[in-house]
């Protein structure tokens, strides 16, 4: 850790409103405006914020998917050196871009229907040229095998898998040219909760494995918590609050932060506190307030807050907070949940199953036997 | 039907024939909308959840078809000619306790209506019987507030079109009603909001119209397919808040479906589990997420991200996937991927549904518990009956019965 892999600066992507006959512009959408972020090799950095608040777009920016309106991408390469992703031209950035991967939201619409995925997964080695014929072939089987898919589902088409599978092929493309940096744009949310949790173990397994650093974008805090290292949550644009996943949860600096995670939904029915509601909604990044962007909604905004946008400064250790009352106010960090024991039943059951498929000689009779007593006792 | 619930579904059956097959989307789903409480039905997606609620409104679309099973439908009073000086007071509502003989309606099939129970399954969807009912004793509140809502009408003009319909004639009246309930769901202009289209709310605002429309006429029960599924956090928290507050106020039952346990557990009073098309269990909201008895409800519980618990672990999975719909899984349809299965018996007899001991509320379907085959249901003896379970191939039809 401590190694720097990343780090943008005053990053700003605004996007034209056009209107009338001669598409003048008429004004910005600031979906992205001052992005300060530093990301470590080797560690995941979650973006949390609701939508509209410019952290996909941040991804987009940093690939330079979307092209910045201002600021530095610094990416530190390991013979290139500190490379300003902003400036390089097409031959620099066809140089840097197999380093740094998507995987993206959205794994029906992020697929080529119709291409195989043998060759949705060899396109980016094919147009690096890394691998032909033969090893091309292997390497495609080898990382079908990789993310838990099978060698022979290189000759299927997309619409023959599910989201879970999809959203594998998804990172089996993403890992092709071996990357250090893998921006996940909110890659389990369209997934429901049992292939979730595949998806998410497959992530930190393959982090393990090839060293990955992960920036990795998302809108549900419980995922965050359990993957991130570090956190930045965005509001309109802007970074309001990083800091170490414990720093960020259970010790919040900015009334936003805590705002959302009262808002999470606890997955338990003993722990049913009343949320601190935020009034109103998100305001346009088009037409911002004045001062501090969260003032309007904020329960503790005084006069300043209208006047003046307080900067990210440091409150200790490395936690970053954007709140003029940053070391004053007191707030509410998250819950801590408690675990859900299975039924010894279950567990006895499945003990007893793993016994027998040991020893191979399944005597049915027995194990319901051993069911039975085991839900009387 | 019990005397305590709006809705009974029973052993409900809905097929979709396909191109490439039949699809089961329900197979026998029997469960109570108990009354004024909060009743959660969660699974993952393809596991009947809509389609129980499509079902209940008679508007499955085609060429799905309702098979087998019957609603049983109580409305919360007996409704002469509704539309006379009722104005908002809905508060003053007051439940029909009177009325507790258990109306078990009669042969199915026909509209019977009996003790004002009403039998939904028998009526033509598109009859006048299932069209007084909808909207004004049981209304919805879909997933996609944007779809749902017709983009070419103000906000106002669609719920002024169901209170028209149902309650008043007077076109004055029913503006003023709608506003009032615009006001009533948070709306903070609902003057202006009553003019304004649905391109030019927000995501949460259109929500709030959509929960306005379907509280107009103070219906018996509220069926919320994922309403919040949409929505951002902080808005999410907003709209729970707004329901959890308008079940207290006007006391009608809410079926919630969602796929979501966090809210499930802010919001439920009872929750059933449901899994390819069938109720896998049933409890107290307390009691399912703190004494799970099915393994997969444990295995969903145990798989989802819980803040302060398994960080940087890994998270416990449940193996394989949802089957495709038009396959048939033989025995207890979770098995293949259950981490407790029996070998011999939960892939050949589809467990039937069973009381946990002295827990007189909590239903399971799973071998693991005594009294989950048609053997032990015979003998009245679990324990004994255990022994013989082996060789009770029962085949599936057998198994559904009862």
């Amino acid at each position: 850790m401590g190694e720097l892999l990343l780090e943008v600066k005053g990053l700003k992507k605004h996007f034209p409103i056009k209107q009338g006959f001669f598409r003048r512009t008429v004004g910005h959408v600031r979906a992205v405006d001052g992005l300060d972020l530093s990301v470590n090799r080797g560690e995941t950095f979650a973006i949390v914020g609701e939508s509209g608040c410019g952290k996909s777009t941040s991804g987009r920016t940093i690939l330079r998917l979307e092209e910045p309106t201002a600021g530095e991408i610094i990416y530190h390469h390991e013979t290139l050196g500190k490379i300003n992703v902003e400036k390089a031209d097409s031959k620099l950035l066809k140089r840097i871009r197999p380093e740094m991967q998507i995987i993206f939201q959205d794994p029906f619409s992020s697929l080529d229907s119709r291409m195989t995925v043998g060759r949705i997964i060899a396109e980016p080695m094919v147009i690096n040229d890394t691998l032909r014929g033969r090893e091309l072939k292997d390497r495609v089987a080898e990382l079908l095998t990789v993310v838990g898919l099978r060698p022979e589902h290189a000759s299927r088409y997309p619409h023959a898998f599910s989201g879970g599978q999809r959203q594998r092929i998804g990172i089996a493309r993403a890992l092709a040219l071996n990357p250090k940096l893998i921006i996940c744009d909110e890659p389990v949310s369209a997934l429901d909760v049992s292939v979730q949790a595949q998806v998410l173990n497959l992530l930190e397994d393959l982090q393990e494995r090839f060293n990955l650093t992960y920036i990795f974008i998302s809108h549900d805090l419980s995922v965050v918590e359990h993957i991130a290292d570090r956190v930045a949550v965005m509001y309109v644009g802007k970074v309001v609050e990083v800091g170490t996943t414990d720093q960020l949860f259970y010790n919040p600096k900015m009334p936003y932060t805590e705002a959302l995670l009262s808002a999470l939904p606890k997955p338990d029915p003993r722990n049913r506190s009343k949320p601190t509601l935020l009034a109103g909604e998100v305001p346009s990044p088009a037409n911002p307030p004045s001062g501090c962007y969260f003032h309007p909604r904020c329960p503790y905004a005084q006069e300043i807050c209208k006047k003046e946008a307080p900067p990210l400064q440091d409150t200790g250790d490395g936690h970053l907070a954007a709140c003029h009352f940053a070391n004053e106010l007191t707030l509410k960090g998250a819950t801590p949940l408690t675990e859900i024991k299975a039924p010894d039943i279950i567990t006895a059951t499945a003990r007893h199953q793993a016994s027998v498929a040991a020893s191979s000689a399944a005597q049915p009779t027995e194990a319901s036997e051993q069911a039975g007593s085991g839900a009387t006792s | 039907m019990p005397a305590e619930s709006v809705v009974s579904v029973r052993d409900l059956h809905v097929e979709f024939p396909t191109p490439v097959g039949l699809v089961r989307a329900l197979n026998g789903v029997s469960f109570d909308v108990p009354r004024g409480k909060v009743l959660g039905i969660v699974g993952e997606s393809g596991c009947g959840k809509s389609v129980t609620a499509r079902a209940i409104l008679r508007i499955i679309e085609k060429p799905g078809r309702i098979v087998g099973g019957e609603i049983l439908f109580r409305p919360m009073r007996r409704r002469g000619r509704g539309r006379a000086g009722r104005t908002g007071d809905d508060a003053s509502r007051v439940p029909a306790t009177g009325s507790g003989v258990d109306g078990n309606s009669g042969a199915g099939g026909s509209a019977s209506e009996t003790n004002g129970v009403v039998e939904l399954t028998g009526l033509d969807p598109g009859g006048p019987e299932i069209r007084r009912i909808r909207g004004q004793e049981i209304s919805m509140i879909f997933q996609e507030p944007m779809t749902s809502l017709n983009p070419v009408y103000t906000v106002g003009n669609q719920i002024e079109e169901a209170i028209l319909l149902h309650q008043t004639s007077d076109r004055a009246e029913a503006h003023r009603r709608a506003v009032e309930i615009l006001r009533r769901v948070g709306m903070p202009n609902p003057e202006r909001i009553a003019r304004s289209y649905p391109h030019q709310l927000s995501g949460g605002m259109r929500q709030r119209a959509m929960i306005a429309m379907a509280l107009s006429c103070t219906p018996t029960l509220l069926i919320a397919d994922e309403p919040t599924t949409a929505l951002d956090v902080t808005t999410e928290a907003q709209i729970l808040e707004l329901m959890r507050e308008l079940q207290a106020d006007f006391g009608m039952s809410i079926m919630l479906i969602t796929h979501s346990m966090g809210v499930v557990a802010q919001l439920c009073d009872e929750v059933i589990v449901m899994y390819l098309g069938r109720v896998v269990e049933r409890a107290p909201v307390e009691e399912l997420f703190h004494d799970p008895k099915h393994p997969y409800t444990v295995s969903l519980l145990r798989s989802i991200p819980r803040i302060g618990v398994n960080r940087g672990e890994r998270l416990e999975v449940i193996k394989g996937t949802v089957p495709d719909p038009y396959s048939t899984v033989p025995g207890c349809p979770f098995h293949p991927r259950c981490p407790s299965a029996i070998q011999g018996l939960c892939d050949t007899v589809l467990p039937l549904e069973t009381q946990i001991a002295d827990k007189p509320s909590h239903g399971v379907r799973c071998h693991l518990y005594p009294g989950s085959t048609p053997t032990e249901v015979a003998d009245q003896n679990p324990v004994a009956a255990a022994g013989s379970t082996g060789t009770a191939t029962t085949p599936r039809g057998g198994a559904e019965t009862t």
